[in-house]
């Protein structure tokens, strides 16, 4: 069966995913990781911003926001 | 070889946070935790009155420090500031981390959320590595509760090997037991060891060649840790090791060879400086994540439901921007409603005051002049601050406040965000840009939040333009004034409400404007990257929220109105009543400037307010009622009504007050802001910048309705 990997960005509010991947690098990873983004780590779409970006997803219980940058350099696959 | 050790230790005391201790045998605790975890509660609860802040030495960060007494020891809190992680990505990080590894803290207390566990065990694991004379406080118990998590305490003292005490901080539950932990551990022999996380093969293989040399050079710390930072080859810790012993630690041969050495393995292994940290990190994430699954039991999966339907309506497409202006427009509507009032008790009061004490100097055969400076300068002056500015300040702050602690001010950010990405800006100015309600002077200091250099700049030079508690009273006089006495009856308060909900809006549009031309032209650059927590919403503890709002906040800043105001006062009466030649000086500076002042909508009178109101907004309007007095002092005036009799008979038009209102938006920053900023940016340049930004725009602004309305003759 293939995998279906794609951007966080493009992950429709209320469903969850699961981390495959970071592509971003420097300051930007780090910052990631320290939220505890790493592979396999899972994350729901909450809720978008009055203006579609940024969006709110729930990671390992706490509710953080992240600009539209920032996500698509996170590879998810939905579960 | 070994290095003596006691030799090198004063060289880091030097850049090291000075502690005050009361007496010598007083226990350092470092207190640590994440964001919005309730430490400053924890600390506010612990040390009572008994605090005081600063800086950290050389840094922009702030440091508060606090002592409490247990069992008859001392203890002093140092509470370090809130983070996520100490992998150092930020100096909040490196000052926490070095303060645990270097400042040689008697204990650790971490406090983390108990409805957030897992991400919160990510700083205890990475703090534990460094030391584990720590103690873990699991705080937000009660709200745990609410939402059916449970938390196995014992558990959690037995994966981590530390102790571990819950707590309601807000109602001061289990803060004995915390300082009984405290107090046990620090009576203890301190351990040296640390927590150890297993790493994958080749690290673990790594670390054991480093270790032993790193042992035998800097014995006293913890020697596994420090080889896997150098691994990483983290340069922030490595300076503050080498500052700490005096000397470059990579330059020992040995060292710098094993780290060779080490660094090979890793590389045949395939493991580059990329993959190492993640390597790391994931190990910590997994292993936290591993002991929640064990101490974390949610009796209800969908605990946050509430939130997130809140969440849903306030942040949403149709409703979000809406509610906020709402919101802001009701917090104005009650605060003007509110003030109206007390205002008025307090003016007929200090009034009243005034006739006694001119009949009191009278009778005591005070001399005229002086009685006539003291009565119609410094305390009309006084008169009018306090009873114009206290009602205002006392009814928003705490109103403001209550939306802090609610949490709404995280929503406010992620709803504005879109439009600060656009303006190049930081996302967290939308916060900086609240806290400027208050104070601009608080959301200067607010900026340090932002970390790019860059970005806080931008949110520094533009702060100015939100008005702060200073000026929302002379926005609400002349709008009252102008704009709204058409209506009558509750009404009126409604439409002033509006009306300043409107010049907020504008405001924000030229805050985000000039951001937009700043990162365009002296402060080029592309925004940076930005994570934002929106935390639960949690109910606003209003007793404290009222006590701290006015202790804090309400007193200080009308503290601060006052003791310019005095001076002030009496400034301008000796520049009203002294004549040179057939005017006063008053006079003669603003026939100076008011050429100029016409061309942007104003009069010389008022821009001498404003050059005069400099140490603080507040005293603008007494100003050009004092300088609008034929015996240039300040005249009682009984309502709203006369106030505008006066300022018509004066010249002002609609268009006056059309410029007034935008100048008071849009001019310098106030004293206290000034020196913030010189203070937060350490640099005159960008202290002036921010000086000549907003007064450009607002002249430029004011100059071109003028033009505007003059060309096409409206007036």
């Amino acid at each position: 069966m293939e995998r279906n990997i794609f951007p966080l960005n493009y992950l429709p509010l209320g469903k969850k995913a699961r981390v495959r991947d970071l592509i971003s690098n420097g300051s930007t990873r780090r910052r990631m990781l320290d939220l505890g983004i790493i592979s396999n780590t899972e994350v729901e779409a909450l809720q978008k911003s009055p203006s579609g970006d940024p969006i709110a997803y729930c990671i390992r219980g706490a509710v953080i926001a992240l600009r539209s940058e920032e996500a698509s350099q996170i590879l998810v696959e939905e579960i | 070889m070994g290095i003596k050790k006691l030799s090198m230790v004063s060289v880091y005391s030097e850049n090291q946070l000075i502690i005050e201790k009361k007496y010598p045998d007083d226990k350092i605790i470092a207190l640590a935790g994440n964001p919005n975890v309730g430490k400053s509660t924890v600390f506010n609860n612990l040390t009572g009155l008994n605090q005081h802040t600063g800086n950290w030495p050389g840094k922009t960060v702030t440091n508060a420090q606090g002592r409490f007494v247990h069992k008859g020891k001392g203890f002093i809190l140092v509470d370090l500031p809130g983070i996520y992680s100490l992998m150092a990505n930020s100096v909040e990080e490196e000052v926490a981390r070095d303060f645990i590894c270097f400042g040689n803290p008697d204990a650790t207390v971490i406090v983390a959320d108990a409805t957030c566990l897992e991400r919160n065990l990510n700083l205890v694991l990475q703090t534990l590595e460094i030391t584990n004379n720590a103690i873990l406080c699991v705080n937000l118990l009660d709200e745990a509760k609410n939402k059916k998590i449970n938390i196995d305490l014992k558990e959690l003292s037995k994966q981590l090997g530390i102790p571990v005490t819950g707590t309601c901080a807000r109602d001061g539950k289990g803060l004995q037991a915390l300082m009984d932990e405290v107090y046990n551990l620090t009576m203890k022999k301190p351990s040296k060891a640390g927590y150890v996380i297993k790493y994958d093969k080749p690290i673990e293989e790594a670390i054991s060649i480093l270790e032993p040399c790193i042992r035998e050079v800097i014995g006293h710390f913890n020697c596994r840790w420090v080889a896997l930072k150098l691994l990483d080859g983290d340069i922030t810790l490595i300076n503050s090791i080498n500052q700490y012993l005096g000397k470059d630690i990579l330059e020992e041969t040995e060292i710098a060879e094993k780290i060779q050495l080490a660094r090979e393995v890793l590389i045949n292994s395939g493991i580059d400086n990329n993959l190492f940290r993640d390597k790391v990190v994931s190990r910590i994430v997994m292993r936290a994540e591993e002991i929640s699954r064990k101490v974390v039991s949610y009796e209800n999966e969908l605990y946050n439901l509430r939130d997130r339907k809140i969440d849903k309506i306030i942040t949403s497409k149709g409703f979000g921007i809406p509610i906020m202006l709402a919101l802001l427009g009701f917090v104005f509507w009650l605060t003007i409603i509110g003030a109206n009032y007390p205002s008025q008790v307090l003016s007929d009061g200090l009034f009243w005051l005034e006739d006694r004490l001119y009949r009191f100097l009278t009778d005591i055969n005070f001399p005229v002049i002086l009685k006539s400076l003291l009565v119609e300068g410094v305390y009309r002056t006084l008169a009018w601050v306090i009873s114009v500015m206290l009602p205002p300040m006392a009814i928003f702050f705490p109103l403001f406040s209550m939306l802090e602690d609610l949490g709404y001010l995280p929503r406010i950010a992620f709803n504005l965000d879109n439009f600060f990405k656009k303006a190049c800006a930081h996302g967290k100015q939308a916060l900086t840009m609240c806290m400027g309600f208050g104070c601009n002077a608080a959301g200067v200091v607010g900026c340090r939040i932002i970390d790019s250099p860059r970005e806080r700049l931008i949110a520094i030079i533009t702060n100015t333009f939100v008005p702060c508690n200073g000026r929302f009273p002379t926005l609400i006089t002349i709008i009252a004034i102008f704009f709204a006495g058409y209506f009558s009856g509750a009404f009126r308060s409604l439409v002033s409400a509006f009306i300043l909900t409107m010049l907020i809006v504008f405001s924000i549009i030229m805050t985000l404007l000039l951001s937009k031309i700043l990162s365009k032209t002296i402060l080029k650059g592309l925004p940076s990257s930005f994570t934002l927590e929106l935390p639960p919403y949690r109910k606003p503890q209003i007793g404290k929220v009222i006590a701290r709002s006015i202790f804090d906040r309400t007193l200080f800043v009308l503290g601060r109105a006052v003791i310019v105001a005095a001076p002030a006062g009496l400034i301008i009466w000796l520049m009203a009543n002294i004549t040179v030649g057939d005017m006063s000086i008053l006079a003669h500076c603003a026939g100076f400037l008011n050429p100029f002042a016409q061309l942007i909508g104003l009069d010389g009178y008022i821009l001498t307010a404003f050059i005069l109101g400099f140490p603080a907004n507040e005293i603008v309007i007494p100003i050009i009622i004092m300088s609008y007095m034929s015996q240039g002092s300040l005249m009682e005036l009984e309502n709203l009504y006369q106030l505008g009799e006066l300022l018509r008979n004066n010249g002002w038009t609609w268009l006056t007050a059309v410029c007034f209102v935008i100048f008071s938006l849009m001019h310098w920053p106030c004293g206290t802001t000034f020196l913030t900023i010189k203070k937060e940016t350490q640099s005159w340049k960008w202290t002036i910048i921010s000086f000549l930004v907003p007064a450009i725009t607002g002249m430029l602004v004011c100059f071109i309705i003028t033009t505007a309305v003059r060309l096409f003759r409206i007036i």
